[in-house]
């Protein structure tokens, strides 16, 4: 029996051929690292510091020549921009994995030339696990973002979930002086949000978009009322949770580099590590995954074939509520601590881009969430290591990206095709 | 062709009825909507007054007392609210009594102008969430004229308000051409064009020779606006009012001929209803898409000169105030029609005006946030409303659809 996949663009009806839109934006930006990091560069060393000072094994330094080492790695972008115009030409898509790589090497470009001359070097550790941290909301935003849209519904509501779950799991967590209590209160009231969300869109055919808007502004309202009110007024018993613990997985947390990021983390860490691969795994290898995508993609056919509509988003939309959710207890119990007024700052919108940037697909969402959480690293480090750099200009990055992406100019991104859209049966 | 099928809006079919129940805008439910939503934010100030809680838990001994301090929390956050936006009825004559209703129209003209630029959008049946950015390129377009050139006073004040304007709506055509001609969800893309445009007002607040203030330091902050751009006061110097509300009431006047009177309006309207019958009639969807977004942030524009041409001090990025997004729910609530929207502008401008007075009598504005969320979800969201009151369900109007359907394909 043949395996047909069923893949976003199944059922568009624009021709599936690849363009060379990316490898074009891929030689722009190796010819921006190639003269503007590298040969028209700073002149100086930059030393790049592996590791951390806690840590057993302490790695040597490494210290480069900032022109030759970003020169370098123009060159290497540009030939894997010219590997992905042969591919274009042969009529293949460029490979996701060549994309990644070219991404890792320019931002090691950018990361070299901000901090040429600097004492401090290039301080691998602290951005690369901060950078995890600060996406961890994003990422669980996005799963989120996936779980709804791939069943057929959009969620503008991830950033009200993101809030409904830090403010829950701060308070809960405070009152009750149980973190794990608090995470889980934070995905429940997260998820009765959603179902109000999935009730409206599925069964009401509320516009979807008009609806996720204004749970935000609702939820920001409350939150907003009683931050000022009730949690103000006496926060050392509502509104102090405190934050996980870290646990240091033995022996992983030794490796250099890579353990102290990965491996030596709060819970919502490792439940993301957790949730992302089983949420790929269930969509793409798993008849419950080929189902909810069905329904996103064609519900008419879905419906056909006896699966229940409704029903199949209903609860893909609820589970994706309480994901988020847990985004949000990310951000005070397993980041910041507490809950301050308007915490999520945008998130969930920017959740919604990252969903986009990734194409609908765990694993992609991932890594562009920990693109913008870099940004957000970015942004400070580079005050730092270099004041001169506009960093107003870095800021605008990622969103510039994102716009790149929805426009279609580095390679096709195409939603699930009923995202959006009710289905009522005729 | 296929391509072309690809930029239409897609839905075509029960959500555009809800749309279209929406902007229907039957005043029982909207009056019934703005009640329900006083009434749940009644329950939230009581519920979290300290002094109602003490009162309801000495119940026994003075039931009296309780149900007394729950109508008193009630009197006084409503009251100070009244008074606060409406009329002082502390203030010793009338021209004082009325100050807090000039402060209302102050406040709503920015929300009102940014709204009929939502309002726009949602009627060519697209999804605007950009007036944030819309404004803040509006302010960086203003500010530039009202710090950096020098002009005689009026000319200067109208140059600076069509910089504001210019600039917004580039930056809105920036989004209909995103739009029309690589079919990008002009949600996803509106997100991205705000936080861009809030970056690149502060870079452009940092920069020395563009907006940065002299003698600037680290923090993105203008230097105070000229006074000749400066929008003029309305009733003298004992009221906030400015010119603003002039502008707001011309862009009422302007938005309403548009959408109602106009072939521009006609257009706009057709498309919103059902795209492909537009097209169908000779209609050029996606250039109507680019118009329709660059008036629409033309709208906000006109807010955004509102904000940077009537505070005496250097700008910041905060002037910006939450207008844009406040802007799409004074835009659902005005059903997208121009007297609805001034109606939503005043009543969000009251609840501004009214926060100080309410913080001053101990009870927290923030409770109007709450009201105004759901205000604005009863509307956009009629099965609600129907559920709690037990309304019957409308019967979909597809006459009026098909009658202006046939009159441009006559």
């Amino acid at each position: 029996m043949s395996k047909i996949e069923v893949t976003p663009g199944m059922f568009s009806q624009v021709e599936l051929k690849p363009s060379f839109k990316t490898a074009i934006t891929m030689a722009v930006a190796s010819l921006v690292v190639l003269f503007g990091l590298g040969i028209f560069g700073k002149s100086g060393d930059v030393a790049f510091v592996w590791s951390d000072t806690r840590e057993a094994l302490q790695l040597p330094h490494w210290v480069v020549n900032s022109i030759s080492f970003c020169t370098s790695v123009g060159v290497i972008l540009l030939a894997i921009s010219v590997i992905s115009f042969l591919y274009t030409r042969a009529n293949k898509k460029t490979p996701m994995w060549l994309v990644i790589i070219f991404g890792l090497l320019a931002i090691m470009a950018l990361l070299g030339w901000l901090a040429t001359g600097a004492s401090q070097g290039v301080q691998m550790v602290f951005i690369l696990s901060n950078t995890l941290v600060l996406a961890i909301p994003l990422i669980l935003g996005g799963m989120a973002g996936i779980m709804s849209e791939r069943v057929g519904v959009v969620n503008i509501a991830i950033e009200g979930q993101l809030l409904t779950g830090a403010f829950v799991s701060s308070v809960v967590g405070t009152m009750t002086h149980n973190l794990y209590l608090g995470m889980i209160t934070a995905m429940i009231a997260s998820g009765i949000l959603s179902m109000v969300l999935a009730s409206l869109a599925i069964k009401y055919l509320v516009d979807q978009i008009i609806i996720g808007v204004l749970l935000n502004v609702l939820v920001i309202g409350i939150t907003n009322f009683l931050h000022s009110v009730w949690l103000n007024n006496d926060s050392s018993h509502l509104n102090f949770p405190g934050t996980f613990d870290r646990i240091a997985i033995p022996l992983l947390s030794d490796i250099p580099v890579l353990g102290q990021v990965l491996f030596n983390n709060r819970i919502t860490v490792y439940l993301m590590f957790l949730i992302v691969p089983a949420l790929w795994y269930v969509l793409f290898k798993t008849k419950l995954g080929l189902r909810a995508r069905a329904v996103g993609e064609h519900p008419l056919a879905a419906d056909t074939v006896g699966i229940n509509v409704g029903r199949t988003r209903f609860w893909w939309v609820t589970l994706g509520g309480m994901v988020a959710g847990l985004g949000g207890a990310a951000l005070t119990i397993g980041n910041v601590g507490s809950f301050g007024r308007e915490m999520s700052g945008g998130q969930g919108f920017i959740a919604l881009a990252v969903v986009i940037l990734g194409r609908w697909q765990p694993i992609y969402v991932t890594l562009s969430a920990l693109l913008f959480g870099f940004t957000i690293v970015l942004r400070v480090w580079a005050n730092q290591v270099s004041p001169g750099v506009p960093f107003d200009i870095i800021t605008m990055v990622p969103y510039l990206v994102t716009l790149v992406a929805v426009a279609g100019f580095a390679g096709k991104v195409r939603a699930p095709a009923a995202s959006g859209q009710p289905y009522t049966k005729e | 062709m296929s391509k072309k099928k690809d930029v239409v809006v897609p839905s075509e079919s029960k959500a555009q009825d809800v749309l279209r129940e929406i902007m229907s805008g039957d005043p029982v439910r909207i009056a019934l909507s703005i009640l329900l939503g006083f009434f749940i934010g009644a329950i939230f100030m009581v519920v979290f007054n300290t002094q109602v809680v003490s009162a309801w838990s000495n119940f026994g001994s003075d039931p009296g007392l309780a149900f007394s301090s729950v109508w008193w929390t009630i009197q006084d956050g409503y009251g100070a609210l009244f008074s606060g936006s409406v009329y002082d009825t502390n203030a010793s004559n009338f021209l004082d009594g009325i100050h807090p209703l000039t402060e209302t129209l102050r406040f709503a003209a920015p929300l009102i102008m940014a709204g009929l630029g939502v309002a726009l959008t949602f009627r060519v049946g697209l999804f605007n969430i950009g007036a944030t950015g819309q404004i803040m390129m509006g302010l960086a377009g203003a500010t530039f004229v009202s710090t950096r050139l020098h002009m005689p006073a009026v000319i200067h004040m109208i140059v600076a308000v069509i910089a504001a304007v210019a600039a917004a709506a580039l930056w809105g055509v920036i989004v209909g051409v995103l739009k029309s001609r690589t079919g990008a969800h002009e949600v996803i893309v509106t997100i991205m064009l705000n936080y861009v445009a809030t970056a690149l007002f502060t870079f452009f607040l940092r920069q020395p020779g563009l907006l940065l203030e002299a003698n600037g330091g680290g923090t993105p902050k203008s230097d105070h606006p000229d006074g000749t751009a400066m929008l003029g006061s309305l009733l003298g110097p004992n009221y906030n009012l400015h010119f603003g509300l002039v502008l707001a009431v011309i862009a009422v006047v302007v938005y309403w001929w548009l959408m109602e009177r106009s072939t521009f309006g006609f257009r706009f309207r057709m498309v919103g209803h059902n795209a492909s019958a537009a097209r169908a009639a000779g209609i050029k969807v996606e250039n109507t898409f680019v118009w329709a977004l660059a008036l629409s942030a033309a709208f906000a524009g006109l807010a955004a000169a509102n904000q940077g041409l009537s505070l005496d001090g250097g700008l910041t990025t905060s002037i910006e105030a939450g207008i844009g997004f406040d802007a799409i729910t004074v835009a659902l609530l005005g059903g997208s029609r121009a007297g609805g929207v001034v109606m939503a502008g005043l009543l969000f401008g009251a609840f501004q005006a009214g926060s100080a007075s309410m913080q001053v009598s101990g009870v927290s504005p923030e409770v109007l946030g709450v009201v105004k969320a759901l205000i604005v979800l009863f509307i956009a969201a009629p099965p609600i409303i129907r559920a709690f009151y037990r309304l019957p369900k409308p019967q979909p109007k597809v006459l009026e659809v098909t009658k202006q359907t046939a009159k441009v394909s006559k």
